[in-house]
């Protein structure tokens, strides 16, 4: 079998070569016949017209000899692809808008297949991910919290499930090492991670090593050695890798540089994207560590063997012997997630939305092109039948028709493939987004593979409807009746009309749903975020080491808030270790004389802020007053809180003038309004504000300004005057408040520009398919239309009706398309906010959208209806 | 109408079976092999030559018979073509198959 097999391809590969010796055999047999009756003594000329005509048609017999060697079908295969190229080209216009319509839907396809396959199917990058494991701190509500290093220490060693556990530091802080030294000083990102973080997951430094034991026993903080992210090799060390073993000065102290990372490791786009990060250090587990409560982010490796459910009971009866044996320590509860779920699990109802939302725009450029090519079909009508007059069979056309199609999306898919290169690249550089990830979107050979599926199977689609047409053709009416190519009959009107009521239909459900969480984004933007992003502005001013104690670095802020102050246009200037929408340290708090049982006091998060700071980020005052510079560590412990900790510390009282248990003792003197920390969608929780003067507690410290200039000019200005303070201040950019507030939005914004854009696509196909569908209609009916103006319809009567006829099919495809939005609808509760998954306006909203679109793709045939003139009409025939 | 193909009077199957029979002969071109089983059948077995080179194309691909290029009675250039092993194997099972087919109906038209 496999030996005949390859005999046959060896043919067919040399098939030019066989068909010329297979005639100069049959030549050869020609003059054998000939010779013998010129030996019978006939004329050589007679007996060599004879032969020929004996041995009958030699092309005939060549192709029947051929036949046995080119499997049959491959040579109808590149006859119909030859014909249908012929039939694009004679076609172009027709070709070119396939071809576009196509391309765009595949294109939009394959890039939501890209985002999908590397937010979804693809595996994590590191060695086996699927035995990887995030651990958090459930605590006590629905939140999730890190880990108290002592707890992690603990668990690690005494747990069976896993071979072994890794963390990092979950506080770390974009920008907190300042690198200074050769070269303009930078903030740069560095994470502190166990030493046997990269191990576990399978990561191996491209020149170097990992960390040792030995380099993670150091002072908390301290760090001795670090580990290059391939990224700032590159770009700050030229790709040196002389580098390993040298010093950088990271926050005024050397540090040795002992390996780089591959490209492939990307830290920020798993763990926290719309960051990046350019370092790591050894975090050592010391008892500092300890005290600073619930600070590690953790992943296990899990056995072979144990599933997820063990590792979990097993865990639960490890925390509560933790529990009894360190009343001390904080409260655990432990959360086990397979990794792959923590990383992506957040975005795969959006994504899934999204992919839905492909799937029906393609059904909408299939329905859209099916339309087309029965368009088409009528024209072709007599070609068709003609090709069945010589004998074509209906199969052999059908197969016809679908080679074409299937040809057409491919030309689409060509197209697609460059759309969705373009748009993976312009994805993948979405680095504002926050999406898992997105960093590692690339159009690949699965997503190759995935395109050419969507081709072929497009093609078929839009290709099979038209097909299954094509045969029922009566070919003798149509021959017969050859003044008129098209026939029109009512089958293919029905179709036609059900297409693009279902595209009418598919298209009122993406403007739904994207209408929907388009109003959602809206909603969001609106919320009153407790401060006022617009015209300020944030930049990082760490004190250096040299500003050793409280009182130097007091003086230092002092210096810096005055110097901020006198740049034209700042209106106003504070301090905070944290600005809003960024981190999620909190304490437990209380009415101080209180006694609370364990696990029973309220949280609250924590900032640390200088005065100036609550009018630079615009957050109001609701009672009592803000901080001022006489709040220092020489006067009261004082404290501000925001409503909703007011609220619940002492219900119904007045807060102003309390007291909080917080270091010995605070007096409340402000209550601000409250800021949402965490994200735009979630309420704002308990919060509290520290002076900066009165506490060491603050691990980076960022100078809010407000200016009443433009924000353009600000940087420069503000950093020649900071820098009269602080040579060695790094030159990184000044970020606005409202770049913390887009970030935040940036994956709901993602969704909404994805998906509104399908919906525009959608409808811009529909009203084309409307347009197409009614202009048809036009055209066949041109000799009834010239008749009724002769017989005194008017213009506008005949517009109103075919208007009228547009208004029929968008009403019908709208009554579907509504329907099955209310019932969909509910599938997206959870992305919506601020609106209902049935909310009226949004509905009729785009209903009228959708009918006034309507109406104008059914008035422009209208219009050329009302102009025909009555005498060329009914002439015509 | 269409092209109406005499395929020779031939049960299906039975030119194939002959020519494989022909070239247990020598090494024979497809004119000889034509002559050779219209000689032989007594004229009564004409062969097609719109079936004969189909028929060759067919046998070689399946590997039973193999063609070389060679010089003729005359010296022009012909395919002359050999039984392989697997053609005189597959001719064994066809001239079997055929002997029982032709015998069935032979006693069914009581001839024998």
């Amino acid at each position: 079998m496999a030996r005949r097999l390859r005999r046959r391809l060896r043919y067919w590969l040399h098939s030019s070569e066989r068909q010329r010796l297979l005639w100069e055999e049959m030549e050869f047999h020609i003059d054998a016949i000939a010779q013998e009756w010129i030996d019978n003594g006939m004329p050589p000329q007679e007996a060599r017209a004879a032969a020929r005509r004996k041995f009958g048609n030699m092309t005939q017999q060549s192709e029947q000899s051929r036949e046995t060697w080119i499997a049959r079908w491959m040579s109808d295969l590149l006859h119909d692809l030859r014909y249908s190229f012929r039939g694009m080209r004679r076609d172009a216009g027709f070709t070119a808008f396939v071809i576009v319509i196509a391309g765009l839907g595949i294109g939009a396809s394959s890039t939501v297949f890209s985002v999908v396959n590397a937010l979804l199917l693809r595996p994590l990058p590191f060695r086996d991910p699927s035995h990887l494991v995030w651990i958090a701190n459930q605590g006590r509500g629905a939140e999730e919290y890190s880990l108290q290093s002592g707890h992690f220490v603990d668990l690690r060693n005494r747990n069976q499930s896993f071979s072994d556990l890794a963390g990092w530091f979950a506080f770390y802080n974009p920008g907190d090492s300042k690198l200074t030294g050769s070269g303009e000083p930078e903030r740069l990102t560095s994470v502190p991670v166990t030493q046997n973080f990269f191990d576990i997951l399978g990561v191996q430094p491209i020149i170097g090593r990992t960390f040792v034991a030995e380099e993670c026993q150091g002072r908390f903080g301290v760090p001795g050695a670090a580990l290059l992210s391939h990224g700032l090799w590159q770009r700050r060390f030229a790709s040196d890798p002389a580098i390993i073993g040298s010093k950088l000065i990271l926050n005024d102290v050397p540090v040795t540089v002992v390996g780089v990372l591959p490209p492939t490791f990307d830290f920020s786009a798993t763990f926290a994207p719309a960051s990046s990060t350019d370092l790591f250090v050894p975090l050592a587990l010391t008892d500092e560590l300890n005290r600073r409560g619930n600070t590690m982010a953790a992943i296990g490796r899990i056995k072979p063997g144990v599933t997820i459910q063990a590792a979990r009971s097993e865990f639960t009866a490890l925390t509560d012997q933790l529990q009894k044996q360190h009343p001390e320590r904080n409260f655990i509860t432990t959360l086990l997630r397979p990794l792959e779920e923590h990383v992506s699990g957040r975005v795969r109802p959006a994504l899934l939305v999204l992919a839905c939302a492909v799937g029906v725009v393609m059904l909408i450029v299939c329905a859209n092109l099916a339309n087309l090519q029965l368009a088409r079909m009528g024209a072709r009508q007599r070609e068709m039948a003609v090709r069945a007059a010589l004998g074509a069979g209906r199969s052999r056309l059908l197969r016809q028709m679908l080679t074409e199609s299937v040809a057409l999306s491919c030309g689409g898919a060509i197209l697609g493939i460059l759309l969705a290169l373009v748009g993976t690249r312009a994805l993948s550089h979405l680095d504002a987004f926050r999406i898992p990830l997105l960093s590692s979107v690339r159009f690949d050979a699965t997503a190759l593979g995935f395109t050419l599926l969507a081709a072929f199977a497009t093609g078929v689609l839009f290709g099979l409807l038209p097909a299954l047409q094509a045969p029922a053709i009566a070919v003798q009416d149509v021959l017969k009746d050859a003044g008129r190519g098209l026939s029109g009959s009512r089958r293919h009107t029905w179709l036609r009309n059900g297409l693009v009521v279902s595209e009418i239909a598919l298209a009122c459900m993406l403007l739904v749903g994207a209408g929907l969480l388009t109003r959602s984004l809206l909603r969001v933007l609106e919320v009153n975020l407790g401060f006022r992003p617009e015209k300020a502005a944030a930049l990082r001013i760490d004190p250096s080491s040299q500003y050793s104690s409280r009182d130097k670095r007091n003086a230092y802020f002092d210096e810096m808030l005055r110097r901020a102050r006198s740049v034209p246009g700042v209106s106003a200037a504070g301090l905070t270790d944290v600005l809003p929408l960024g981190g999620d340290r909190s304490w437990g708090v209380g009415v101080k004389g209180v006694t609370y049982a364990k696990g029973q006091f309220p949280e609250a998060f924590v900032r640390i802020v200088s005065e100036g700071y609550f009018e630079a980020t615009g957050i109001p005052l609701r009672a009592g007053r803000f901080f001022t510079a006489r709040d220092t560590p020489n006067n009261e412990k004082v404290i501000v809180i925001n409503e909703t900790l007011a609220r619940t510390l002492w219900p119904g009282q007045n807060a102003i003038g309390q007291v909080m248990s917080q270091d010995g003792g605070r007096r409340v003197i402000g209550i601000v309004a409250d800021v949402r920390h965490h994200a735009l969608e979630d309420a704002a929780d308990s919060e509290m504000y520290i002076p900066m003067r009165q506490t060491g507690d603050y691990a980076a410290v960022d100078l809010v300004v407000r200016t009443t200039h433009s924000l353009d000019g600000l940087a420069p200005a503000l950093r020649a005057e900071l820098r009269a303070v602080d040579p060695n201040l790094p030159a990184n950019e000044l970020r606005t408040l409202q770049m913390l507030v887009d970030k935040a939005v940036s994956p709901r914004r993602f969704l909404v520009m994805l998906l509104a854009g399908f919906a525009a696509f959608a409808l811009l196909l529909a009203s084309l398919g409307i347009f197409a569908v009614i202009s048809y209609s036009v055209t066949q009916r041109v000799q009834e239309i010239g008749l009724r103006m002769a017989l005194g319809a008017s213009a506008s009567e005949l517009q109103r009706s075919i208007v009228g006829q547009t208004l029929k099919l968008a009403g019908m495809g709208l009554a579907i398309g509504i329907a099955a939005s209310f019932a969909l609808a509910g599938a997206i509760r959870d992305l919506l906010f601020g609106v209902t998954a049935n909310d009226p306006m949004t509905f009729i909203g785009m209903a009228a959208l959708l009918l006034t679109v309507a109406a104008i793709a059914g008035y422009f045939p209208a219009r050329r209806a009302s102009r025909i003139d009555p005498m060329i009409a009914l002439r015509a025939n | 109408m269409g092209t109406d193909k005499p395929k020779a009077d031939l049960l299906p199957g039975t030119l194939d079976m002959l020519v494989l029979k022909i070239l247990t002969n020598g090494h024979l071109h497809g004119y000889a092999i034509a002559q050779l089983i219209q000689q032989l059948s007594d004229d009564l077995l004409r062969v097609e030559e719109g079936s004969l080179y189909p028929a060759l194309q067919r046998l070689e691909l399946n590997g039973w018979i193999e063609g070389d290029w060679g010089l003729s009675a005359n010296n022009r250039r012909a395919r002359f073509y050999k039984l392989t092993a697997d053609g005189r194997k597959h001719l064994h099972q066809e001239s079997a198959r055929y002997r029982q087919v032709t015998g069935a109906v032979a006693r069914i038209m009581g001839f024998a």
